[in-house]
């Protein structure tokens, strides 16, 4: 059962609000008492996503959480826009970074940064992607 | 609402007794107990009574799952915990509850005439006190995984030194299973000691691994690839001939990696890609003249 | 807008990372830096990232179009001071950094920019293979 334990709203419109982002996770993350390792892997991966939300999303919104389980306690961020959705999303996260397809290169490395990943999206109605990392 | 049964009732009126009979019989399963080890047993058993009493007094003695018998199994998670720690195994703790059975019937017995008032709480008896018997045993458990998990962190922390092998050349030789936590600490000491350190070289050797499967290959790929980002030269040694089998088989591409039989191969390579070379001094060449 | 410093040793140009750059910094560091190349003639540049604890792909993105622009005008680029935990994510996400030097510290790196300076001359002698020839 997971829990949430504080919850913030970040907007996502400009590159500036990417660095807010990521470092409102780098922050909670140190809060949790994340090795440093994990801590970078939550920053680069919301950074990664949050980037996708401005460049291809049209700009939305990252939600950025601590949350706990019966064992440990996790940062979890949450991003959503409405932007064109993505039609292939299991192509998305095949994609490398040699693809230069754009929406691809930071799907599949941010869900392999991450212990749990979700994402659903509609075409002409947007995305949300969801990453979890525990301690 | 449940109504006041008869085993509320006993464990109200003939406690004392109850508790003098049961410390007997637990002194008959748990053999080898010191007088600190026995002053905490009776100290234990007479608050359990207690706790017991109180959780029962108003009648519910089927769910423990309500907060009136959160102290009754307080007392049992402490006892579990100490028990876990102390060495005693999960039946010797587990009979702490198992043997209040037999003196509750006992009195129960006694005090009761009707058959069927008296079947009726052996059955409520026997089944609360299974539930708390299992309730002991699943405390046991998490303290001993966690007394696993400790030893684990420490085992994890003596067994992957990293070894400076000369100027600018580090060595790690792992030993022992590779899984998945272990090879995360592994890689970062070694990436710290090649930044602490500042090595080119870093010689990951895996003589004393014993098993080389699929996600043992890709870390020890990944700690390669980290250390080449960072500016530094990994290479891998001690690959037995079953060793290079499998990872023949598995398909992991290795190309890319030096990699040498042995520990020295390995350190020769490194000292020549430093620019550096072994040679004889003048003591050796005299030495072999007049051997000669 | 704060712009990030760009030193000059000897023929060298040294950059140090120390800010969680957004994308106007990050631009502006590649229009810096290529006409800084140009003025100073500079046959190296030192990229020292030992300050940033995060590398996404948009900053590999950045360093490797770095080291492209640079190369086009004939100087070598060596990235320096990756941190032990940056170098770990970015093996997990899957960066590889491909063509971009790197090396432990700002000396090291100076040594690897000299060397890689000497390749580059050796190479120009020689020219690239003529697939006419």
């Amino acid at each position: 059962m997971t829990t949430v334990q504080t919850t913030q709203t970040f907007e996502l419109k400009a590159s500036d609000d990417i660095v807010a982002v990521r470092q409102a996770a780098r922050r909670l993350a140190v809060s949790l008492g994340f090795g440093i390792v994990d801590q970078t892997k939550v920053v680069t991966a919301t950074s990664e996503l949050a980037r996708n939300t401005v460049d291809y999303g049209g700009g939305g919104v990252a939600i950025v959480e601590t949350v706990r389980n019966e064992r440990t306690a996790g940062v979890r961020v949450t991003f959503e826009d409405h932007g064109p959705g993505i039609a292939d999303v299991e192509q998305a996260l095949a994609d490398g970074f040699t693809s230069g397809s754009g929406m691809g290169l930071g799907l599949g490395g941010a869900k392999r940064l991450s212990h749990e990943f979700e994402i659903s999206s509609k075409v002409g109605e947007g995305t949300r992607v969801s990453i979890l990392r525990w301690k | 609402m449940p109504k006041k049964g008869k085993l509320s009732e006993v464990f109200t009126k003939r406690d004392a007794e109850i508790v003098s009979q049961w410390l007997e019989n637990q002194g008959k399963i748990t053999k080898r107990v010191s007088p600190s080890e026995q002053n905490e047993t009776t100290r234990a058993s007479k608050d359990f009574m207690a706790a017991l009493r109180e959780a029962t007094k108003d009648g519910e003695i089927s769910d423990i799952s309500g907060r009136e018998w959160e102290p009754v199994k307080e007392i049992l998670s402490e006892l579990s915990a100490s028990r876990a720690k102390a060495g005693y195994s999960p039946s010797e703790t587990a009979s702490f509850v198992f043997s209040l059975k037999e003196p509750i019937f006992s009195i129960l017995r006694a005090e009761t005439q009707d058959a069927v008032a008296l079947g009726e709480a052996i059955w409520e008896a026997t089944t609360l006190l299974d539930k708390l018997g299992l309730f002991t045993v699943e405390s046991f458990q998490k303290t001993r995984e966690e007394v696993i998990a400790r030893q684990q962190q420490e085992l994890l922390e003596l067994s992957t030194p990293v070894v400076r092998l000369w100027d600018n050349v580090l060595a790690l030789p792992l030993i022992g299973t590779l899984d998945s936590q272990r090879t995360q600490v592994v890689m970062q000491n070694l990436l710290e000691a090649i930044v602490a350190t500042r090595s080119d070289f870093a010689i990951i050797d895996i003589t004393g691994v014993p098993v080389v499967d699929t996600l043992v290959a890709q870390h020890l790929l990944k700690t390669v690839s980290a250390a080449r980002l960072m500016g530094a030269d990994c290479l891998i040694s001690g690959i037995r001939p079953q060793i290079a089998q499998t990872i023949i088989h598995l398909g992991v591409d290795l190309t890319n990696v030096t990699t040498k039989a042995t520990l020295a191969d390995a350190f020769a390579v490194a000292l020549r890609r430093n620019g550096q070379a072994v040679v004889k001094t003048k003591k050796l060449v005299a030495k072999e003249a007049a051997e000669a | 807008m704060e712009r990030i410093p760009i030193l000059k040793m000897g023929e060298f140009l040294l950059v140090t990372i120390q800010v969680d750059m957004h994308d106007r910094l990050a631009l502006s560091l590649q229009d810096d830096l290529t006409e800084q190349i140009v003025k100073h003639c500079a046959k190296g540049v030192l990229i020292d990232i030992s300050s940033l604890e995060m590398v996404d792909s948009f900053i590999g993105r950045m360093l490797g179009s770095i080291a492209g622009m640079a190369r086009l005008l004939d100087a070598q680029t060596v990235v320096v001071g990756m941190q032990p935990s940056v170098a770990i994510t970015l093996v997990e996400l899957g960066l590889s950094l491909e063509g971009i030097r790197t090396a432990l510290d700002v000396e090291k790196g100076m040594a690897a920019l000299k060397s890689a300076v000497m390749e580059n001359e050796i190479a120009d002698d020689d020219g690239p293979d003529n697939p006419n020839v």
